[in-house]
């Protein structure tokens, strides 16, 4: 079977990102799932990988702190692991990656360095009939849905976060470790961070990988309680409309929509959204959507799944109270 | 200084949008609109020379589409860019961001041959009509240039590019040098309004179309047939099924709880 790469994202404590066991478990079920990991790899993260069955851990060690440059250092290592797979067992199947910026940046870099095709915003893989991996998007705020193939170099796809439920290996594997040095060109290390700083954890999920999201919007206005109360009761993380961002009400991380996060949660609460064009290309991808406005024409209610008219400010912690009663 | 905005033309989000029978994003000119998104670069490219200027610059608005994306370097002219250029050329069809950048990259090398070089190329953060924000990427990498991207701040000090970036709950400075390819985000700034005497001057300046002959590629290295992924069908996502809508009667908040709870999603 021919390797499926993928890109491990990690959280800032070097843990595996809930999103990466997604593409493990995609992974599998192409072929054989091989880690690409980037930096320090702790034990708690090999043996993270093991459980969710990757038959490799391909580590490029470069010759530069990764973490004082974006993108390009990242993708000569990436191209370098693609080219020890090539030598050891052939042409991999996919390179998967997360759908994140970061993530798309370096897609973009090796893509043009390898003639490899993109896929972005992927939802679904699938192989066809001639075994090509059909890559499933959304387009157009989910009115359309699109599927491609890669027909050059390596199929490179970006996978939206909750497209696979993450699922553990039956048996955990006994990785190998391949460590590939690689030196970084000069012009890769033109672009330098000078600073990084990490704002405080809310203690909540990541908002873009989160399976619940409760979203504040305007109709909630500038006391954030009565949503902060819900997503505590729900573990879900908090996300935001532009409004509400531009009030200075919430911080802009938490926007959700084309020019903030992209979300597809199992659970989409929105207090107070209307459902503009801009924030639904966000979000329209959420399994279960619920919407709590007072305005009984709010476009949301268009693709709602359970629509409330009605005062976010009474029915959320009615909804908090009885959910934590039926939790208790 | 001499800077290149590239800006695209989209379907008007509020449009009925779709694909054509190629598979390609129908574009026309009754609902096509410059990417909101990129308002935000030329506004940027337009004040920093208002604010830095040395008296010999200029911003170039750069396209590439169809004849009807002529209306996008258009608003980009009111918005103050100084000229524009237009590739255009039937070949170039159904390119993929790829294929996009090297035309891209190649009319910016051409500019850059007549007279003063390109310093600094600017971009949006995102096309409105497909939300990869691969483009800045792929362009700089087509260049062989550095990029600094989805900036919040930009600061432009002689050779010397610093740009903000705040991402995934890390707030990041970056400095690179020019040349280079900036993406900038919508939180930037304020795109400003053209007013009647822009609106008028803009009508003066000059749009040159070159097509991929002017700019020697050759035209079986672009299109849909040259682009390293193909779409194999785009078909209309049925609706969604009509949920449950109900007016609160003071039990709302309730009801939704037993129905998350049932449903295990709470």
């Amino acid at each position: 079977m021919a390797e499926v790469l993928v890109l491990i994202d990690r959280t800032e404590d070097g843990a595996v990102r809930h999103t990466s066991l997604e593409l493990l478990t995609l992974a599998r079920a192409l072929g054989e799932p091989v880690a690409l990991w980037l930096g320090e790899l702790g034990d708690g993260a090999k043996a993270t990988l093991a459980e969710y069955g990757a038959s490799a851990i391909v580590r490029p060690v470069p010759d530069v702190e990764l973490a004082e440059f974006i993108a390009l250092p990242h993708a000569e290592c990436v191209v370098a692991a693609l080219e020890d797979a090539k030598s050891r067992t052939g042409a991999p199947a996919a390179l998967l990656l997360s759908s994140s910026f970061e993530h798309k940046e370096v897609a973009a870099r090796v893509a043009v360095a390898t003639g490899s095709g993109v896929v972005v915003d992927v939802s679904s893989i699938v192989p066809d009939a001639e075994g090509r991996l059909v890559a499933e998007q959304s387009a157009f705020t989910g009115s359309f849905t699109v599927r491609s193939v890669v027909v050059s170099g390596t199929p490179i796809f970006a996978v939206k976060p909750n497209s696979v439920v993450a699922e553990a290996a039956d048996a955990a594997t006994s990785p190998e470790l391949v460590n590939i040095p690689v030196a970084i060109t000069a012009s890769a290390q033109t672009t330098r961070v000078t600073s990084r700083t990490v704002q405080p954890s809310s203690g909540r999920p990541e908002l873009a990988d989160a399976s619940s999201v409760v979203v504040t919007g305007r109709g909630v206005g500038s006391d954030l309680g009565v949503v902060e109360d819900l997503a505590d009761v729900l573990s879900a993380a908090v996300g935001s409309t532009r409004v509400v961002v531009d009030e200075g009400w919430i911080d802009h991380a938490t926007q959700v929509g084309q020019t903030g996060v992209t979300i597809s949660p199992k659970l989409y609460i929105g207090a107070g959204v209307s459902g503009a064009i801009h924030h639904r290309s966000g979000m329209q991808a959420s399994q279960t959507i619920v919407a709590i406005n007072i305005d009984p024409e709010a476009p949301i209610f268009e693709i709602a799944d359970y629509g409330i008219v009605g005062d976010a400010a009474t029915v959320l912690p009615q909804l908090t109270a009885r959910l934590r009663e039926l939790k208790a | 200084m001499k800077i290149v905005v590239c800006v695209k033309f989209v379907p008007d989000l509020q449009s009925d949008r779709g694909f054509t029978e190629a598979l390609t994003v129908a574009r026309t000119s009754d609902d096509g609109v410059l990417n909101e998104l990129d308002e935000n670069a030329l506004e940027f490219a337009v004040s920093l020379i208002e604010d830095q200027g040395s008296g010999d610059d200029e911003v170039i608005a750069l396209t590439m589409g169809p004849d009807d994306a002529e209306a996008a370097v258009r608003k980009a002219l009111q918005m103050g860019a100084d000229r524009a250029v237009h590739v255009c050329d039937d070949a170039i069809a159904g390119s993929d961001v790829f294929g996009t950048a090297r035309v891209l990259a190649a009319a910016i090398q051409r500019i850059g041959a007549e007279g003063a070089p390109v310093d600094l190329v600017l971009t949006g953060m995102a096309a409105l009509d497909s939300l990869t924000s691969l483009l800045p990427t792929a362009l700089a990498a087509s260049l062989g240039w550095p990029q600094a991207t989805l900036a919040i701040e930009l600061a432009v000090d002689g050779n010397t590019v610093t740009a903000k970036r705040s991402l995934d709950g890390a707030e990041e400075i970056m400095t690179t040098t020019l040349p280079a390819v900036c993406s900038v985000t919508d939180q930037i700034n304020e795109p400003r309004y053209p007013n009647f005497k822009a609106i008028m001057a803009a009508k003066k300046k000059s749009v040159e179309v070159l097509g991929l002959a002017d700019l020697g590629i050759d035209p079986g290295t672009v299109g849909t047939s040259a682009s390293w992924t193909q779409v194999v069908e785009a078909v209309a996502t049925p609706p969604r099924a009509q949920g449950i809508l109900v007016t609160d009667d003071g039990s709302a908040g309730a009801n939704l709880a037993d129905y998350l709870v049932e449903n295990h999603l709470a």
